[in-house]
């Protein structure tokens, strides 16, 4: 089973968690149904369409509303300390949530006392959590868009919103930041970064870039980074080692927004529509490398 | 290509092992380079979406008092508090009780606060107009004045603020400081005044 953890925001939307499918382009989780328009419920559409072409792993989704006071985030942890231990999951993917160090903590734990560790993937707000307790190490993938790379950079900055400005400044390559970022113990095993060129990397150094197609459009429009962790979820969860993974993930995710045809004004489901053309090309081209 | 090697289950113990020597997950932090007053203090709220009322409350009434970010010891992942002049504290503490939203608690500045960001970065995509504050971007269709796009971040109110603000025109969309209750919903408020500061003035 393939798990993916994060809000809907809907302060009324209960916590859920079950099989999640995708009709007519809204999600059906637990009797509900939810629209997709941007984060969690964008990646959680991305990896089903994903499945459409790497075959049905089981996509399982933990979902609660959360408008940013936190109270369904902390209900939803609440859940996971408790149930992580008996599930049966390969590959867990945290995303908008509350960041929250303690109980990002206690996930940790729950994690350690599961009969095997999944393969972990955080973006969002669970990844400034998971880079605030020191933990950056527990994970398989973090991945942050650039200016996000930039807060992974800056140890002292406990969120995006107070990294600082020499940091910030563009002068500063992306091969800097994630050099700086792993040397503050701060990078996930494998950093997959987003932007107008994607860096994949490790401690070592980048190990592949990817810049085409180029759509200069996808980076004003919500979601492109969600739909990119969500591919990225699901060549994990088919067993892909992380690094080739990240890699189809960003070449797949440009491909699909290529096809969308994107303007900034365009909105996400559009390039959803447009993941199984995309990854089943990117696939048959990697395998006559 | 290197596709490394998972950890063993005890290199992951090693590891939690040594998080708990830096003392239960907490990192240290090394000091800012916003030098410490010893005339200032700050107010602690229960959460950022108070921080924001209370700026809004205190800022309107004139009051010359920063949001900064909180030092190590009272950090919790998404904090904000506000910077005022010790010397007010009973003024301020009384105008936020009347307010319906009084601090839990006030604490002398002792260490370096962390300053909020306040770099912002504007791309131009030909009909389209971005600005990008911290980790949130702000996208408006520059003939109708419209926000058609917001993007970035983490916390889970930015889905929230999109789909309240995307669609409609700039001076009329629901605003961040009064709907968002996290710091990206602070930078995307910043995102929106930088915007609004471009595009209406």
């Amino acid at each position: 089973m393939l798990a993916i953890v994060g809000t809907v925001p809907d302060p009324e939307f209960p916590l859920v968690s079950g099989r999640v499918t995708l009709e007519n382009g809204n999600l059906s989780i637990g009797g509900k149904t939810l629209g997709v328009n941007r984060g969690t419920p964008a990646l959680l559409a991305a990896v089903v369409k994903a499945c459409e072409v790497l075959g049905d792993q089981g996509v399982m989704g933990c979902l609660v509303g959360d408008i940013g006071l936190g109270d369904g985030s902390r209900k939803l942890y609440g859940y996971l300390t408790e149930n992580l231990p008996t599930m049966a999951v390969h590959t867990l993917t945290f995303h908008y949530l509350q960041p929250d160090v303690d109980w990002h903590n206690r996930i940790v734990f729950a994690v350690e006392a599961m009969e095997k560790k999944p393969r972990m993937i955080a973006d969002a707000g669970f990844m400034y959590a998971a880079k605030m307790s020191g933990q950056a190490g527990v994970y398989d993938l973090f991945t942050p868009d650039a200016g996000e790379l930039a807060f992974l950079a800056d140890e002292t900055a406990p969120h995006p919103f107070y990294t600082r400005g020499f940091i910030l400044h563009e002068n500063n390559t992306v091969e800097d930041l994630i050099r700086r970022a792993y040397l503050h113990e701060n990078g996930a095993a494998y950093l997959l970064v987003k932007g107008m060129v994607d860096h994949v990397a490790d401690a070592n150094g980048v190990i592949a870039t990817v810049d085409g197609p180029a759509v200069a459009a996808m980076e004003a429009m919500g979601g492109t980074g969600d739909t990119l962790t969500g591919i990225a979820t699901a060549l994990v969860g088919a067993g892909m080692a992380v690094p080739r993974a990240a890699t189809i993930a960003a070449k797949t995710n440009r491909l699909a927004g290529f096809y969308a045809d994107p303007t900034p004004a365009t909105q996400i489901m559009e390039v959803i529509q447009e993941i199984p053309r995309a990854l089943a090309q990117v696939l048959n081209e990697d395998d006559t490398e | 290509m290197n596709t490394g090697s998972p950890l063993s289950g005890i290199d992951r113990l090693q590891q939690i092992a040594l998080a708990f020597k830096r003392g239960l997950f907490r990192k240290k932090r090394k000091p800012s380079l916003e030098k410490t007053r010893e005339d200032l203090g700050i107010l602690v709220f229960e959460n950022t979406s108070e921080v924001i009322q209370a700026e809004r409350v205190l800022k309107a009434k004139g009051w010359k008092i920063r949001v900064m970010g909180p030092p190590p010891g009272i950090q919790s992942g998404c904090d904000l508090v506000i910077e005022f002049p010790l010397i007010e504290e009973l003024h301020l503490w009384r105008l936020l009780d009347q307010a319906g939203i009084p601090p839990l608690k006030m604490v002398p500045v002792t260490a370096p606060l962390l300053k909020p960001v306040d770099l912002f970065q504007t791309k131009d995509f030909g009909d389209y107009l971005m600005v990008r504050a911290a980790n949130m971007k702000l996208t408006v269709e520059k003939k109708s004045l419209r926000i058609v796009n917001v993007s970035g971040g983490g916390c889970p109110d930015v889905p929230y603020l999109a789909q309240m603000m995307v669609g409609k025109p700039l001076g009329e969309a629901p605003r961040p400081d009064t709907f968002g209750h996290t710091l990206c919903g602070y930078a995307l408020e910043l995102a929106l005044q930088e915007m609004e500061r471009q595009c209406l003035q």
